[in-house]
């Protein structure tokens, strides 16, 4: 279930609250995000919509770890991570985040195997453990028989999935996908939020993502629309304006 | 380690510009060794003087005589162990290219002053018997393929003329000394006097002296000198180590010419490969950005960056020094005894290396501790 009005303490997976991002540019202060709440429930699939510079990437950011915000809290599985230190969010990623990115952001030098295998370095898994968990990784993402291809010798689509198969290999938290399908046509934008709604339904993924596409938005279970760095309006599925249910 | 392929898979992203810099660190490392081993050469001759002997020429140049009357007053000087007086000879085998140095010697005391200079006793017993006999340095030996009993004919035209010069090898000489100088020819005082025109008759070319001690160095050295004062036979008298440098600074100062060269060339090197690596990291910002958002620490991320710099630098240095470890017996063959011993030591390949790796960290650092302090929501932006 996801909530945008909770202000106190909740079970979710993510609570995100009072949050604010504001940037300095030129001596101007720019407020991004302005007194942000969210509540994410474990297996919750969320799109954020919004026009550019509405904060949707800054949000994901933030909640992703990537970035740290003015004033506010997030706490995710427990861990509030607004105050770690940067090895420490670093190694909260590592273990927490499945990141998905519209560019695919693939390793160019590495082969799929390789790519999707990064995370993994980070664990103290065996090679061969580290393997078995790669091709489980591809299979899922229907690419097991390219394991040893070069992202310039696949499709856009099928680098997207190789990027999402990176993303769930070391079985995240949550996975937070920025526009996934941007760069892709329509016929592998389907194929993708497919595959990402197999994953939420099927393996009990948690999902936040951005995107400008309504078609692709409706696939989430609740669309949240952010404009001026607030969320003023909460998408399908039964969602009111300020709250959802 | 886990990481490995990661390195490798950046090294040779750009396969062109991975030789090219390759390339540069091994120029530089090749010529790094060249010139520590011709700094070695030169400086050779002082490393390895006998601390507890002097030298004496004539004030004016080396090339001017001493009286051998000087021996005996020498001798005489307290501090002074034993005497023994050379000549150059300055002859010709077979060709002018074949050059090495002879050396007219005294035989009742040229062992007893530099007794580094092995020579087997039967050996010198036929040599000291024998009017024509001849002592070779087992360099110039091998270089000619001499063997005891061969006859050898020398021209020379600095003393009586044109004239050949005819010695049997007696003997084969050896340095005690790592790096002493194998490459000279000696042979008697006796049979030098009986052909050297009446002009030069009661002259020697230098003095060479043992002393009991090297701290009488400075005493005797000026007690030579004093003895010699205001005669037409003024002398210079100092410690075979310094006579050793005096004689490399005739050159010019070569110490000086190599330390420039080699600094101007590990400077180029170092601009080049930061800049390379500095363009390297610049291009895959979003790459690294992406290892970072994934969970790779900002240490982890400057270690890829200063392991790749390490390995060019390595991979670079191993090469350059292996190719002078090929060039240098192959040069100082070429030149035919005309430097000192060319020598590649291990000191050499050691710091040659110990340099390489200095150069890849810090042309690896900058870009490493940039890509460290990348921020990955600014990085990502780029895209």
């Amino acid at each position: 279930m996801i909530r945008v009005d909770s202000t106190g303490k909740s079970n979710s997976l993510i609570q995100v609250r009072g949050l604010d991002k504001t940037y300095r540019r030129g001596g101007e202060e720019i407020q991004v995000l302005q007194r942000l709440n969210l509540d994410v429930d474990k297996g919750d699939f969320v799109a954020f919509m919004g026009p550019s510079g509405s904060g949707k990437t800054t949000l994901l950011n933030l909640l992703g770890g990537l970035d740290v915000p003015t004033h506010g809290s997030i706490t995710v599985a427990g861990d509030e991570i607004t105050h770690m230190s940067g090895n420490k969010l670093t190694r909260w990623r590592a273990r927490h985040v499945g990141f998905i990115f519209q560019m695919y952001n693939l390793i160019p030098v590495l082969n799929a195997f390789q790519n999707v295998e990064l995370p993994l370095l980070l664990t103290k898994l065996s090679k061969s453990d580290r393997r078995k968990h790669v091709e489980t990784a591809l299979g899922v993402v229907g690419l097991a028989d390219r394991m040893n291809h070069y992202p310039r010798q696949l499709s856009g689509g099928q680098e997207q999935r190789v990027a999402i198969a990176r993303a769930i290999v070391a079985d995240p938290t949550f996975l937070l996908c920025d526009e996934p399908t941007g760069d892709l046509d329509r016929k592998s934008a389907d194929e993708i939020m497919e595959l990402i709604i197999r994953l939420v339904k099927e393996y009990g993924k948690t999902v936040l993502m951005v995107t400008h596409d309504p078609v692709v938005a409706k696939r989430a279970d609740t669309t949240l629309h952010l404009e001026k760095g607030v969320l003023v309006e909460a998408g399908e599925l039964g969602v009111a304006a300020g709250g959802v249910a | 380690m886990k990481f490995r392929g990661l390195i490798f898979a950046n090294l040779f992203r750009k396969k062109l510009r991975l030789i090219l810099t390759i390339g540069s660190f091994a120029v530089a490392l090749f010529l790094f060794a060249f010139l520590a081993v011709v700094r070695g050469a030169f400086n050779r001759g002082a490393d390895i003087a006998g601390a507890d002997r002097l030298v004496v020429i004539n004030r004016i140049s080396i090339i001017q005589p001493l009286p051998l009357a000087y021996r005996d007053k020498i001798l005489r000087i307290p501090g002074v162990k034993a005497v023994t007086h050379n000549n150059w000879f300055g002859g010709v085998y077979q060709d002018e290219k074949n050059f090495f140095p002879q050396f007219v010697i005294d035989i009742e005391n040229q062992r007893k002053v530099i007794p580094e200079l092995k020579v087997p006793d039967d050996q010198w017993n036929n040599f000291v018997k024998d009017r024509r006999g001849a002592i070779a340095g087992a360099k110039t030996a091998a270089r000619f393929g001499w063997k005891v009993g061969d006859h050898i004919p020398i021209k020379n035209a600095l003393f009586g003329g044109e004239s050949t010069w005819d010695f049997n090898i007696d003997g084969i000489y050896h340095s005690e000394r790592a790096g002493g100088d194998e490459s000279q020819f000696w042979f008697q005082w006796d049979y030098f006097e009986e052909r050297m025109p009446q002009s030069f008759k009661g002259n020697v070319g230098w003095y060479v002296i043992k002393l009991d001690s090297p701290d009488n160095a400075v005493a005797v050295a000026k007690a030579i000198d004093d003895m010699a004062a205001n005669s037409s036979f003024e002398t210079k008298t100092e410690t075979e180590s310094a006579f050793a440098a005096g004689w490399v600074k005739q050159f010019g100062n070569i110490q000086f010419l190599i330390m420039t060269i080699g600094t101007v060339v590990f400077f180029t090197l170092l601009l080049v490969t930061g800049n390379t690596m500095a363009i390297s990291v610049r291009e895959r910002v979003s790459e690294l950005a992406v290892l970072k958002a994934i969970g790779f620490t900002d240490r982890s991320v400057l270690f890829f960056v200063l392991a790749e710099a390490l390995t060019i630098a390595l991979v670079g240095g191993l090469f350059g020094l292996g190719l002078a470890a090929i060039a240098v017996p192959v040069l100082a063959a070429a030149l035919n005894g005309l430097l000192p011993t060319l020598i590649l030591s291990k000191t050499i390949l050691a710091l040659g290396l110990a340099l390489a790796v200095f150069v890849g960290g810090v042309s690896g650092l900058l870009p490493g501790i940039g890509a460290m302090r990348m921020r990955v929501v600014t990085a990502l932006r780029r895209v």
